[in-house]
């Protein structure tokens, strides 16, 4: 009786491909570094992608732009302090950012699509969860590579001017005070527009919306926010001008620093809040920073595979 | 590698499993099921992704309730649908998802290397992934899934939207995933004729529920078909005729394989016993012909799932014993 051989033929056809392009299957025994080594890496990976690194040209051109945008500014400043001998910096640490806020909004509006609606796009999500990874590590790697790109696009014109101020040798400790002062404010500012914009971003797989309706929450909300404070002031109903500064992202971290970190408020009529409303103010940062995180973690529970 | 026991998932309106109950050995095993009788639910169930509603199910002996990561660092996953991201490279995105299946970056550097080699990726590799073909990306999706060497992987539809030579071809590839590499396969398709050639085991569910489960010898080897293939010679312009004439002669009917390729070159005749291979061997040197082939062909699985009637007008064979295959699904 002939005896079924279905392996033979499947083998003597792997055999003629094998011919062609096989020299042997290595098997691997080295270690296997498991969900924090992933999560890391998805870390360094996203960050690096913020500016463009390890992903086309094109995709080089706007963030390092941007970067350069931050910088040239305070390079100019420092400039002047040095050649002028003046006694202080054009600008307070604190204040920096509140001015740039158009090319930071415009840097989370182009980076927070392009960190998490390509992955929805492309489809590339459940290839990371069937691997160790769970949802919190994806989230919490997107969110802290997004946060740190910030951190080093507002942090870094923040170093040229200390770096200037302490060439110009102005006043050692009232620079380093500012100096620190500046990086809380940009750290909160970080975090809290990479989780406004992840948000966003993540809802739609369509980079495209993803950009304008990033731009459209930061700018809309800062301009009816400056609008109202602004008729508010002109009707000098000045107690209710910090009260609207709740409404916009870069009003918030304006009004906790003006309570907490020393600076002055760029307000209309220059009326922060003061420590009472700062509680509020700062609260209100922290809330939406948690409630962020919050969203993200339900979005992507739903993603899954 | 995999088992399962009276496992069921149920969403709010529809059961996805339902007391399904399975084991799956080393191998490469076929899953078998129309869209939507639960073969994705399953793999995400087996992934730990989705707990199930009842019952219990093991992949590599670790519990999937408790165990997902673990679990997911052995296996490899390959999903039916597109997952590439088309502005990068092919080096670049299984480095990537090498590192997250914990690869440290030499090795996850070095096993993309071989395993891109390996599916048959040389040096379109460094291109973006975007200009690829529909073959080109499934061979990197299944660099993705065996880039870190798992014990096994879930393959969902790897051969969907491929043409006849690129099927054979993944078919070929996932054949020697088993042979070659040492890893065990579970591989999804909707259709039955393309498992026979690939799998060692095949399991069938519907609407969620177990119909099948047996080694695909079980399926197809109740007769034996030889198909045989001979040159032209001067003296004999036309051999398959002449073949035929021959074995005829000597009291051994054949018929032509229509419909299959090389039908009219081919001749298809019912294995007796080892005598039908001898008879063959000697009419072939008598009449001076040259033997091209002489292969066993297997009855398609399809044919075991047809319906009573259809399998009635089925080929000439041994209806008898073929039924009684399809009585052990009950």
């Amino acid at each position: 009786m002939a005896v079924e051989q279905p392996q033979a033929q499947a083998m003597a056809r792997a055999g003629e491909q094998t011919r062609i392009h096989d020299i042997g299957y290595r098997s691997y025994d080295g270690p296997r570094l498991g969900r924090a080594y992933a999560r890391r890496s998805l870390y360094s990976q996203s960050l690096r992608g913020a500016y463009g690194l390890g992903r086309s040209a094109k995709s080089k051109v706007l963030p390092m732009l941007l970067f350069v945008v931050m910088c040239v500014p305070a390079l100019i400043m420092v400039a002047v302090a040095v050649t002028t001998k003046a006694n202080d910096l054009p600008v307070d640490y604190t204040r920096y950012a509140v001015i740039m806020q158009a090319m930071i909004s415009l840097y989370v509006a182009s980076q927070a699509p392009q960190s998490v609606s390509r992955d929805l796009r492309f489809k590339t999500v459940p290839l990371y969860f069937s691997r160790p990874i769970e949802t919190a590590d994806y989230v919490r790697a997107k969110y802290a590579a997004l946060a740190s790109a910030l951190f080093i696009l507002t942090a870094a014109p923040l170093l040229v001017l200390y770096v200037g101020a302490l060439l110009a040798k102005l006043d050692f400790t009232d620079q380093t005070k500012g100096f620190a002062q500046g990086l809380v404010s940009v750290a909160l500012l970080s975090l809290l527009f990479a989780g406004i914009g992840l948000v966003i971003a993540a809802v739609t797989p369509r980079r495209g919306f993803g950009i304008a309706a990033v731009i459209a929450v930061l700018t809309i909300s800062y301009g009816a926010v400056s609008t109202l404070q602004a008729i508010a002031d002109a009707q000098t109903n000045t107690e209710a001008v910090p009260w609207i500064g709740l409404f916009s992202p870069i009003t918030l971290i304006d009004g906790v620093q003006t309570a907490f970190l020393g600076a002055s408020s760029s307000f209309p009529g220059a009326v922060g809040p003061g420590t009472g409303e700062g509680v509020v103010y700062a609260l209100v940062v922290l809330g939406l920073i948690a409630a962020s995180y919050g969203l993200l973690m339900r979005r992507y529970r739903k993603v899954g595979l | 590698m995999i088992a399962t026991e009276s496992l069921s998932k149920r969403f709010p309106r529809v059961t996805a499993l339902d007391r399904l109950s399975v084991d799956v050995g080393p191998g490469v095993t076929g899953l078998v099921g129309a869209n939507g009788a639960g073969k994705s639910t399953l793999i995400k169930i087996l992934l730990g992704l989705s707990p199930a509603t009842e019952g219990r199910a093991e992949v590599l002996g670790l519990d999937v309730a408790t165990k997902g990561g673990a679990i997911r660092e052995r296996v490899g996953y390959m999903p039916e649908h597109d997952c590439l991201p088309p502005d990068v490279s092919a080096t670049e995105f299984v480095v990537h998802m090498a590192r997250m299946s914990g690869l440290p970056p030499t090795a996850a550097r070095e096993r993309t290397a071989d395993t891109l080699r390996h599916v048959g990726l040389y040096e379109e590799r460094y291109r973006p992934m975007g200009g690829y073909s529909t073959g080109m990306k499934q061979r990197v999706k299944l660099a993705q899934a065996l880039v870190h060497d798992p014990q096994l992987v879930f393959l969902d539809e790897p051969t969907n939207g491929l043409d006849p030579v690129g099927r054979d071809e993944m078919l070929g590839l996932i054949r020697r995933i088993h042979t070659e590499f040492g890893i065990s396969v579970l591989v999804t398709s909707h259709l039955l004729g393309e498992l026979e050639r690939t799998c060692d085991h095949v399991v069938v569910i519907d609407g969620g529920k177990l119909l099948r489960s047996s080694s695909t010898t079980d399926f197809t080897q109740t007769t034996t078909t030889l198909a045989i293939e001979v040159t032209d010679t001067d003296e004999h312009p036309d051999g398959t005729r002449v073949m035929r004439e021959a074995l005829l002669a000597r009291g051994m009917e054949t018929h032509q394989g229509d419909g299959l390729p090389g039908a009219g070159h081919i001749l298809l005749l019912t294995a007796q016993g080892e005598e039908t291979y001898d008879l063959v061997r000697d009419v072939v040197a008598d009449l001076g012909l040259g033997l091209v082939r002489m292969e066993q062909r297997r009855h398609h699985i399809a044919e075991v799932f047809k319906d009573d009637d259809e399998r009635a007008d089925a080929t000439a064979g041994a209806p008898g014993a073929r039924k009684e295959a399809v009585g052990h699904g009950g």
